[in-house]
């Protein structure tokens, strides 16, 4: 296999090796009993919503997660921002371990990681006003700060956001969805991170807005350095703001491609379908992949490949056995025995 | 004659301090299976207008004024007991949620069979055989053991199917689809869509397709109207709205996508956000997110005029499409 490490000059900032999440279904000990064949058995059922992943962030790039509902991207997000806890594998931030560290001992990194939700109602507190809102973490990051600068930086934050600072007394419910997700990427930016986790933050907003959103953070990423995960499932966003993606499918990773790569030459079935099905703007000669059969449920996962039972080209090797990650010539990874095999069904 | 003609439809709110005007006087024809999609942001009178056409309504909202034909009967302010039996009948609505529609403690057998009996005279029996068809019509596997499941049982786009099916048992003229697929995943969007267009060319039914995608229109319609708080701003054949839109809230729609700026440049935003019905704008709606207002927009009110074959209501669109020569000419 090729040596990939003399190629990357970017730093990683953020690892995740061989990560799996999985959801106790049962969870009493008695649940887990099971009356099968004339005999007791123990049997755990559970969710497996993240399954062997393993991929880098670079400093400064906008990695984004896309796939269908349910597929594990906010259980990633809620992974690498400390709410949950992988069930085997590591997160390395940094090049420190952080999965098995507590929040106490994550201080700084709390600091320097941000996370950004769909509902800006997650990330802002109904009751206090935006002031008191955005001085919050001023505050407890900088406690050094008088309280003149604390207001000073607060309303400089307002502003780089476009809300005018003059309507800092105002409770959420005041500002529009848009207004509110500016100022929830406002709060997030308060404290100067240089990783911001974004989990859907732009789904639940109209066109016109998103356009207001999606600029701002594009905004803080060349003027800050900052780096995104960004999760969504618009994927013309993705092609927006995205330098490489990660293309998820019931927990496990099918494609991880630099961004044009994955728009110009998609290898994987799955991203074929995916891309496909976007409906254009200005094409109408759809050339949609049908996508047959049925999704199987991430409480039993298919032995072999995830994507098997929707699959044109699936063979009895798909069935039987998971397929890796293989790093193809132009750099994409790809998780597919029929295009490692080279017999990817020609339809498709 | 066509199958559907709104004439100045205004629809108001009741509410405790004042009344305020969510659709204004909204003008427009559908033919016989023709596919019509209605695009703009939340809070521009999409469903309004989808609920108005149903007899829909609830309080504190009612029709002010206007008209609403349909097969040419009067249909506004028909009493809901006539209405039933067009409702069903010979139009038919598609929520964005499946579970407005389906009742989750009946199976889907019996909701349909239930349907069918409500407004023809067909024996059980019978009735399940409809439904098997109706439902193998939208690819549902195995439909004869469908009929004895729970919604709840069935996955979100094998449900938005079942409505599909259940608002094509009784044969409709006329299907209003508001946001169908805005819940599910692309790829099964893309299958409901695929459907539905399929359903409606091969039984000439008509379509009006409720939406906030632009790419959703341009692949489902052939004529699309554009509103913008309570009033329909552009009119026209979806291909030149989508190509060559001429009011400028349509052409900022357009530009703000991604897909009409380079990777990783700035968007092309419209500031400002769409306005509360208590709170519109006096002149055009548009005005103060308007890059080309002038005075007169500020203070009256833009009739809808024709302009390179599409129906718009700007002020300005004569000096607009001026200046876009004048730049092409430069
Ligand atoms: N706390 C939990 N307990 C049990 N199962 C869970 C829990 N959180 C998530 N899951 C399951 O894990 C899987 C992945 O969920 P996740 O929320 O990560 O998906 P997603 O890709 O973000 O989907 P969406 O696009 O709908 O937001 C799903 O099957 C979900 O039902
Ligand atoms: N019951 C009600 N009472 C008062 N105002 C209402 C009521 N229902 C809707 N409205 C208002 O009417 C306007 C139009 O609403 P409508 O639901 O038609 O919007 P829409 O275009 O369908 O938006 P969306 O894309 O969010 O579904 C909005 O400003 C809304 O707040
Ligand atoms: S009427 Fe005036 S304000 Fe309204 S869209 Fe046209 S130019 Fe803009
Ligand atoms: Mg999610
Ligand atoms: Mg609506």
């Amino acid at each position: 296999m090729k040596d990939l490490t003399a190629e990357v000059e970017t730093q990683t900032i953020l690892e995740l090796r061989n990560v799996e999440k999985r959801f106790d279904l049962d969870k009493g000990f008695l649940e887990t009993l099971k009356f099968k064949g004339g005999r007791f058995t123990r049997e755990q059922r559970s969710v497996h919503a993240v399954n062997n992943v393993s991929l880098e962030v670079k400093r400064g790039e906008a990695l984004c997660v896309v796939g269908e509902s349910g597929c594990g991207k906010s259980t990633v997000a809620r992974l690498v921002a400390g709410l949950l806890e992988p069930s085997a594998g590591e997160i390395h931030y940094d090049g420190q371990r952080i999965d098995n560290k507590s929040r106490g001992q994550l201080l700084d990194l709390r600091k320097k990681m941000q996370m950004i939700f769909q509902n800006p109602y997650a990330s802002l507190n109904p009751r206090m006003t935006i002031q008191q809102a955005l001085e919050e973490p001023v505050r407890y990051h900088n406690p050094g700060l008088s309280r003149g600068e604390v207001r000073a930086k607060v309303a400089e934050v307002m502003k780089s956001v476009g809300v005018d600072p003059s309507w800092s007394s105002r409770y959420p419910h005041e500002f529009s969805g848009g207004q509110r997700q500016r100022i929830a990427i406002a709060r997030a930016l308060t404290v100067d991170p240089e990783f911001i986790i974004a989990d859907e933050p732009i789904s639940a907003l109209d066109v016109s807005i998103q356009a207001q959103v999606l600029n701002l953070m594009l905004e803080a990423k060349e003027e800050r350095g900052l780096t995104y995960l960004f999760i969504t499932h618009d994927l013309s966003v993705v092609e927006h703001f995205g330098t490489r993606v990660v293309v998820l499918y019931l927990g496990s990773v099918c494609e991880l491609a630099d961004t044009r790569t994955l728009f110009s030459n998609p290898k994987h079935p799955y991203t074929k379908a995916l891309l496909s099905a976007v409906p254009q703007l200005k094409d109408d000669k759809p050339n949609h992949i049908r996508l047959k059969g049925e999704i199987p449920t991430p409480i039993n996962l298919p032995p072999g490949c995830p994507f098997e039972s929707r699959c044109a080209s699936a063979n009895a090797r798909c069935r039987e056995e998971k397929p890796r990650p293989i790093v193809q010539p132009d750099g994409a990874m790809v998780a597919c025995h029929a295009v490692e095999e080279g017999r990817l069904s020609p339809e498709i | 004659m066509s199958l559907l003609s709104v004439r100045d439809l205004t629809v108001k709110f009741a509410m405790r301090d004042q009344t305020v005007t969510a659709l204004d006087q909204i003008s427009f024809d559908l033919g016989k299976g023709e596919r019509l999609g209605i695009v703009g942001e939340s809070g521009a009178g999409k469903s309004i207008t989808g609920f108005s056409l149903m007899n829909l309504l609830s309080r504190p909202g009612f029709i002010d004024s206007g008209s609403i034909q349909f097969e040419g009967e009067e249909i506004a302010g028909l009493p809901d007991r006539k209405m039933r039996s067009i409702r069903g009948n010979r139009m038919a609505m598609i929520f964005q949620d499946p579970m407005v529609t389906l009742n989750p403690v009946l199976t889907i057998g019996q909701q349909m069979v239930e349907t069918l009996q409500a407004h023809r005279r067909l024996s059980r029996a019978d009735a399940e055989q409809i439904a098997i068809m109706k439902l193998r019509e939208v690819y549902i596997p195995s439909p004869e053991e469908r009929l004895a499941q729970y919604p709840h049982e069935l996955s979100g786009g094998m449900r938005q199917r079942i409505i599909i099916a259940m608002a094509l048992l009784l044969e409709p003229q006329l299907i209003i689809a508001d946001e169908p697929t805005t819940a599910l995943d692309v790829t099964i969007q893309a299958d409901i869509m695929e459907l539905l267009l399929e359903l409606c060319t091969s039984n000439m039914v008509g379509l009006i397709l409720i939406t906030h995608d632009l790419g959703v229109v341009s692949q489902m319609t052939e004529r699309t109207l554009v509103m913008y708080a309570g009033r329909i701003i552009e009119a026209g054949k979806t291909r030149e709205i989508i190509n060559d839109p001429q009011h400028p809230y349509t052409q900022g729609l357009i530009n703000a996508l991604p897909q009409q700026t380079l990777p990783g440049h700035r968007l092309k935003q419209i500031p400002g956000n769409m306005p509360g019905l208590a709170a519109i704008p006096t002149g055009c709606a548009f005005n103060p997110r308007c890059p080309y207002a002038v005075d007169h927009c500020r203070s009256t009110r833009p009739e809808t005029v024709s302009y390179a074959s599409v129906e718009v209501a700007c002020h300005e669109v004569n000096r607009l499409h001026n200046t876009v020569l004048e730049d092409e000419s430069a």
